[in-house]
């Protein structure tokens, strides 16, 4: 609830400073034509949920191997101290 | 500082020795090279049906043919010295270890310009491209060029010299590395190709292969020392 | 023991998740309209790719050096990331750039060294998987050569004419276009971190892997 606050108060002040004109090869409007927006939408939406997709494949991949890892140590740490057996 | 160059020369000079010798190295490459040329050649005939071959594809044919006859070049020169385990007893020598890697790479491009004075009569024949108008930027920039592909070659493959896979891990590593080296080049060689030759861009982009060139030189130098102690 | 990353991953999926409401919030583009907004997670994975590309070339230079096996962890993790979020930038991009500029790729100078770039550490990834012993040493090699690229890539927009938009874009953009950028670009920075964080730990307990197994051989 907080971060929303925060969010929108932030929101609300660039949106205030936004009234100056800006520069550069990007110039926003606040309307587009309708007939515009619908063929993009696929694209965007691929192209967010591939780096959705990449990130949590490879974090989860990462996290799995973690696991294997300290298991593994876990293993052996209790190998090394258990009592010799006798020759 | 000549003690450098001699240890260079002593080198280059052994591997010129065994080469006079058996030819072995200079027969497969140039061969290899002019399959090469002959394949993409075929492959790229022109519409229209005269199986006229298609002038543009000539500088890409040229330097495609190079890569990969210089690629088993590399691998077969360094199998050569794995063989007799020589590496390890160069690198022991008291001589400076860039003088080692210099050595190397002088006969390595050696072998690459002998290859080059067979292939490159052989792409103008073939697609009637007046190539030696302009010789002197021709030569050049294929001078410049062997070079930026030899030097990275030279390190790579000493580099792979044990290791596992290593005659599919050079081109891996290699090609990655040498494109912008191909580009310069082939776009270099196309510019002086066009119906009408642009001998600006030919010069401009002779000029970026030297400057490849010499970061490339310093910093396989510098890599060469580091990584070859074992 | 796992459990520690679970902050930092959740701070950085969080700022991730939350990215998308300034991005909503943004104006359109006039030109590009919607499609625009792939720029939010194009240009932070591909900025990010070039960094990552500079510091696994330093961090194996300092391993040349100084032949510490954690230098070569951080490589290796930096390595990974440089072609994950390289592979990010790469489908991002043709993404735009269907609508954008009417064709899925271009070979200009800034794509083709890009690609490049993500093919020489990939090709690093490949030599350390299947070149055996000694590999990190030749590996540490390659990511020079990828290093000296790098600053290449960023800079071919400004050198050669191309279709890609120029670097001198970003400094320039409109408010509530950089807002939402800059944190987008954060999330995406945070992740890396939290990433190679869990990755060099992964390499470090595989070491410790290695030395228990000789002690329980005695």
């Amino acid at each position: 609830m907080r971060t929303r606050i925060f969010l929108t108060l932030m929101l609300l002040r660039t949106a205030a400073l936004a009234a100056q004109d800006p520069q550069g090869g990007f110039v926003p409007v606040t309307e587009v034509p309708a007939s515009e927006q619908l063929p993009s939408l696929p694209l965007v939406i691929t192209a967010y949920a591939f780096v959705w997709a990449a990130f949590l494949f490879y974090a989860w991949t990462m996290w799995k191997k973690l696991g294997k890892v300290e298991q593994e140590i876990t293993i052996l740490s209790a190998q090394i101290s258990k009592p010799r057996a006798k020759p | 500082m000549t003690a450098f160059w001699r240890a260079v020369w002593i080198i280059a000079r052994k591997d010129l020795a065994i080469e006079a010798r058996s030819r072995e190295l200079i027969n497969t490459t140039v061969f290899f090279a002019l399959s090469c040329v002959v394949v993409f050649s075929v492959s790229f005939v022109g519409e229209g049906g005269d199986g006229r071959a298609m002038g543009e594809a000539a500088a890409g044919i040229l330097w495609i043919a190079i890569a990969f006859s210089g690629t088993l070049a590399l691998g077969r020169t360094f199998e050569r010295e794995r063989y007799g385990d020589t590496l390890r007893a160069l690198l022991l020598a008291p001589g400076a270890r860039p003088a080692v890697y210099v050595g190397k790479l002088l006969g390595v491009v050696m072998l690459l310009l002998a290859t080059e004075v067979i292939i490159v009569p052989l792409v103008a024949f073939l697609f009637q491209a007046r190539l030696f108008d302009h010789a002197l930027l021709l030569v050049s920039l294929l001078v410049f060029g062997t070079v930026g592909f030899a030097c990275v070659g030279t390190l790579f493959a000493a580099m792979l010299g044990r290791a596992r896979s290593r005659d599919v891990l050079l081109p891996i590593l290699l090609y990655p590395v040498t494109i912008p080296v191909m580009i310069a080049g082939v776009r270099g060689t196309a510019a002086l190709l066009a119906a009408e030759p642009q001998l600006e861009m030919a010069r401009v982009w002779t000029m970026l292969l030297l400057s490849f060139d010499v970061v490339f030189v310093t910093l396989s130098l510098w890599t060469f020392e580091s990584v070859m102690t074992e | 023991m796992r459990k520690a990353f679970v902050p930092l991953l959740a701070l950085a999926g969080l700022i991730f998740m939350t990215a998308p409401i300034l991005i909503m919030r943004a104006r359109y583009e006039s030109t590009m309209g919607l499609v625009q907004k792939i720029f939010y997670f194009h240009m932070p994975p591909a900025m990010l790719m070039l960094l990552s590309a500079i510091f696994c070339g330093l961090i194996s230079m300092l391993y040349l050096i100084k032949k510490r096996p954690v230098y070569d962890w951080i490589a290796f993790a930096a390595a990974e990331l440089t072609v994950l979020y390289g592979a990010m930038a790469m489908v991002t991009g043709p993404l735009w750039a269907r609508k954008a500029w009417g064709v899925w790729w271009v070979w200009d100078a800034r794509l083709t060294m890009s690609l490049l770039l993500w093919m020489v550490f990939v090709s690093y990834l490949l030599l350390r998987r299947y070149g055996g012993p000694g590999s990190e040493t030749l590996a540490a090699g390659l990511a020079l050569f990828g290093m000296a690229t790098s600053p290449f890539v960023y800079l071919s927009v400004n050198i050669w004419r191309t279709l890609h938009p120029l670097t001198s874009v970003v400094p320039t953009l409109p408010v509530d276009f950089a807002f939402a950028l800059w944190y987008a670009f954060l999330g995406f920075l945070l992740l890396y971190i939290a990433l190679m964080t869990m990755r060099v730990r992964i390499e470090e307990q595989r070491a410790l892997v290695d030395q228990l197994y000789l002690e329980s051989e005695e």
